[in-house]
């Protein structure tokens, strides 16, 4: 089990190494930099080149990745253009309100989806099953930002139950128990917008799963040991058909950071998809290579994450 | 005269195929004594599964007609929950593939002990855990204190159908039904296995269905036959009768496709034709007449019944009085002519 886990991990080196070269040279392949647009007109050009040249603008590509991953490794990101602060100190900031954001989106997910794929497989081809799939295809085929469009205008401004942007009421000390609700409260409505169309995927993998298990052979002895379908379900079919959902977490988390950085502009929600969106408008660099680097380790430890969780659930797949 | 165990009258199990009822069990009727071996056979698809699912209540959309009576107590069409307090205690069941029958992610000796635990939970975990020990050995299972705590993919099939065979006996059962215990195994594990359910048979006194299509392995263990066709039990008779004078025509065609030792005969015997599916089975006649055309049709019956010949000898439908295999027919008229 931990031999297993080790050496996924190890694996993982070399993926985050290809990773950081990609965003490196992709962000450098961007047209224009920071200075070209923030800096004051009057400066004259020759100054602005002599600045490029001094910050190692002109510099081999391979020169410039050494520099920036020699600093990532120790945990400096650089500075932002923007914010004339380290990298670090804006994101840290940043991350602590995405994390927790996607953290309660995917607790909804699992909350709303799972009993519904459950319900979904063990009364397959009844009305029920196809009023939990229509709504699943329904969640499939709507687009996040149209939804969470909605989402915003019904509930954050014509019933005005929830806040409509921001992650805490301004004014609270931090650490306190209504500056805890606060943050709740800011990031229930962007949660739940997400988490009601991305059910589908967990939905339907896991009544299909079921449907499939319920016939295998097993589940007749388990019939014919006495076992009542209750437990049947509680005992035999559930679990097995648990594993593609386990095995699907990774892409899961891959989607949620994607749905978060529509979701996080949509609400003004100052998270680390908002701060990506406006870095790349304003060409900080620091901060686009910071956060992309971010979620894409993200993704990767989410891998690894349905990698051991399916290890554990799964004892054909552990390796001695 | 043996105390009867089983009784199954007028069993007629039926499936919905596009909103038709198509019986796949039909009309049979038949008993288990105690400590008996009764053996059911025939070609893949002629409802013997469909026969041992019909006694353990395993079909979940079946239309079941007729008594099954366990004990005077008749057990067809009762509520799953009555049926629960039956199914591995009174009676277990041995499935065909041991490869799928038992659950990928739980172990051994936990698999085995929910048997015991859904019959008997007064018992303490070390206390069951110790009588699946017992178990495991009692099926032959080297070192049973290891393997309790293995998984089914760590043992080989014979192996694991000695679990699946520990899981049906857990509870003493005192009808064990063993649908093609053998089938998914190697020739050398086969008989390992049939002695195992032989030497539980006796140990337990216990009825036995099983059901095969290995006339070979009926040779071996059973004290009664029963020959499925189709839906229909065709002949039914103890084996020594059945394999001295086989009387129906797809018992003979049976016996006649299987190369004996002596090898007399330079080519096997081949039933034309196949099992007619479901839905395409002959609403009336002898099921078999498709397959034997060059006997006369008056020979069948319009409404072919079991006739008793011996005491304890049935057989279905005339046909069998006047049935030839061409080879023999040839042969007469050979004789006839010189």
């Amino acid at each position: 089990m931990w031999k297993f886990s080790l050496r996924r991990i190890m694996i993982m080196i070399p993926q985050l190494i290809v990773l950081s070269i990609f965003i490196f040279v992709l962000a450098k392949m961007m047209p224009g930099d920071a200075l070209s647009g923030q800096i004051d007109p009057n400066i004259d050009p020759e100054r602005i080149e002599e600045i490029r040249v001094q910050m190692g603008w002109y510099d081999p590509w391979h020169e410039q990745y050494a520099s920036w991953i020699g600093g990532v490794v120790t945990g400096d990101f650089g500075d932002s253009f923007r914010f004339k602060m380290p990298v670090t100190e804006i994101i840290s900031q940043r991350i602590v309100n995405s994390f927790w954001l996607s953290l309660v989106t995917l607790i909804l997910t699992y909350l709303i989806a799972i009993p519904l794929g459950i319900t979904s497989g063990r009364y397959n081809d009844t009305l029920r099953d196809q009023l939990i799939q229509g709504y699943s295809y329904l969640g499939f085929a709507t687009p996040l930002f149209i939804f969470a469009l909605v989402m915003l205008w019904v509930f954050g401004f014509k019933l005005g139950w929830f806040p409509t942007s921001g992650s805490v009421t301004p004014g609270l000390e931090p650490g306190t128990f209504d500056y805890f609700m606060s943050k709740f409260y800011h990031l229930l409505l962007p949660a739940l917008s997400m988490a009601l169309i991305a059910t589908y995927n967990t939905i339907l993998y896991l009544r299909n799963e079921i449907v499939d298990t319920k016939q295998k052979d097993f589940v007749l002895t388990a019939k014919a040991k006495g076992a009542s379908e209750t437990r049947i379900y509680n005992q035999h079919i559930l679990r097995n058909s648990l594993l593609p959902i386990a095995a699907f977490f990774g892409y899961e988390i891959t989607l949620l950071i994607g749905g978060s950085i529509f979701i996080e502009n949509i609400f003004g929600y100052p998270g680390m998809g908002q701060l990506l969106v406006e870095s790349v408008t304003l060409r900080d660099y620091s901060v686009v290579t910071a956060t992309t680097l971010l979620f894409g380790a993200a993704s990767v430890l989410g891998a690894l994450l349905s990698d051991i969780i399916l290890s554990i659930v799964d004892p054909r797949i552990r390796i001695k | 005269m043996a105390e009867k165990l089983l009784e199954i009258k007028n069993l007629k199990t039926s499936f919905r195929i596009r909103d038709e009822y198509h019986a796949a069990v039909d009309d049979v009727t038949l008993t288990v004594n105690k400590n008996e071996v009764l053996a059911i056979v025939g070609e893949s698809g002629c409802g013997k599964s469909a026969l041992a699912f019909s006694i353990m209540g395993l079909h979940t959309r079946a239309k079941i007609e007729g008594n099954i009576l366990f004990k005077g107590e008749d057990i067809a069409n009762v509520a799953p929950s009555k049926l629960n307090k039956l199914r591995g205690k009174n009676m277990g069941m041995i499935f065909q593939d041991p490869l799928t029958a038992l659950n990928p992610l739980m172990k051994i000796g936990d698999q085995i002990g929910e048997a015991i635990l859904l019959h008997n939970n007064t018992l303490s975990k070390s206390q069951r855990r110790e009588k699946v020990v017992n178990l495991l050995q009692k099926v032959g299972i080297p070192r049973p204190e290891h393997v309790f705590e293995q998984y089914p993919h760590e043992l080989s099939g014979g192996m694991r159908q000695r679990v699946v065979i520990a899981t049906a006996i857990a509870n003493e059962p005192e009808l064990l039904i063993a649908d093609e215990p053998t089938t998914a195994l190697d020739v050398t594990i086969q008989s390992q296995i049939l002695d195992l359910i032989k030497d539980l048979k006796d140990d337990m006194d216990s009825g036995i269905v099983l059901i095969t299509h290995d006339l070979g392995v009926v040779a071996e263990m059973a004290d009664r036959v029963a020959v499925m066709y189709a839906g229909q039990i065709v002949e039914v008779g103890d084996v020594l009768t059945l394999f001295e004078e086989p009387l129906h025509p797809y018992t003979r065609s049976l016996f006649n496709s299987i190369p004996n030792a002596h090898g007399t005969q330079d080519k096997l015997h081949v039933i034309q034709g196949i099992v007619p599916a479901l839905q395409n089975l002959p609403r009336s006649g002898c099921r078999f007449a498709p397959r034997i055309p060059w006997i006369d049709e008056a020979a069948h019956e319009e409404q072919p019944i079991l006739h008793e010949v011996k005491p304890g000898h049935f057989v279905r439908c005339t046909c069998y009085k006047h049935f030839k295999f061409p080879e023999e027919t040839k042969e007469e008229q050979h004789h006839g002519v010189s």
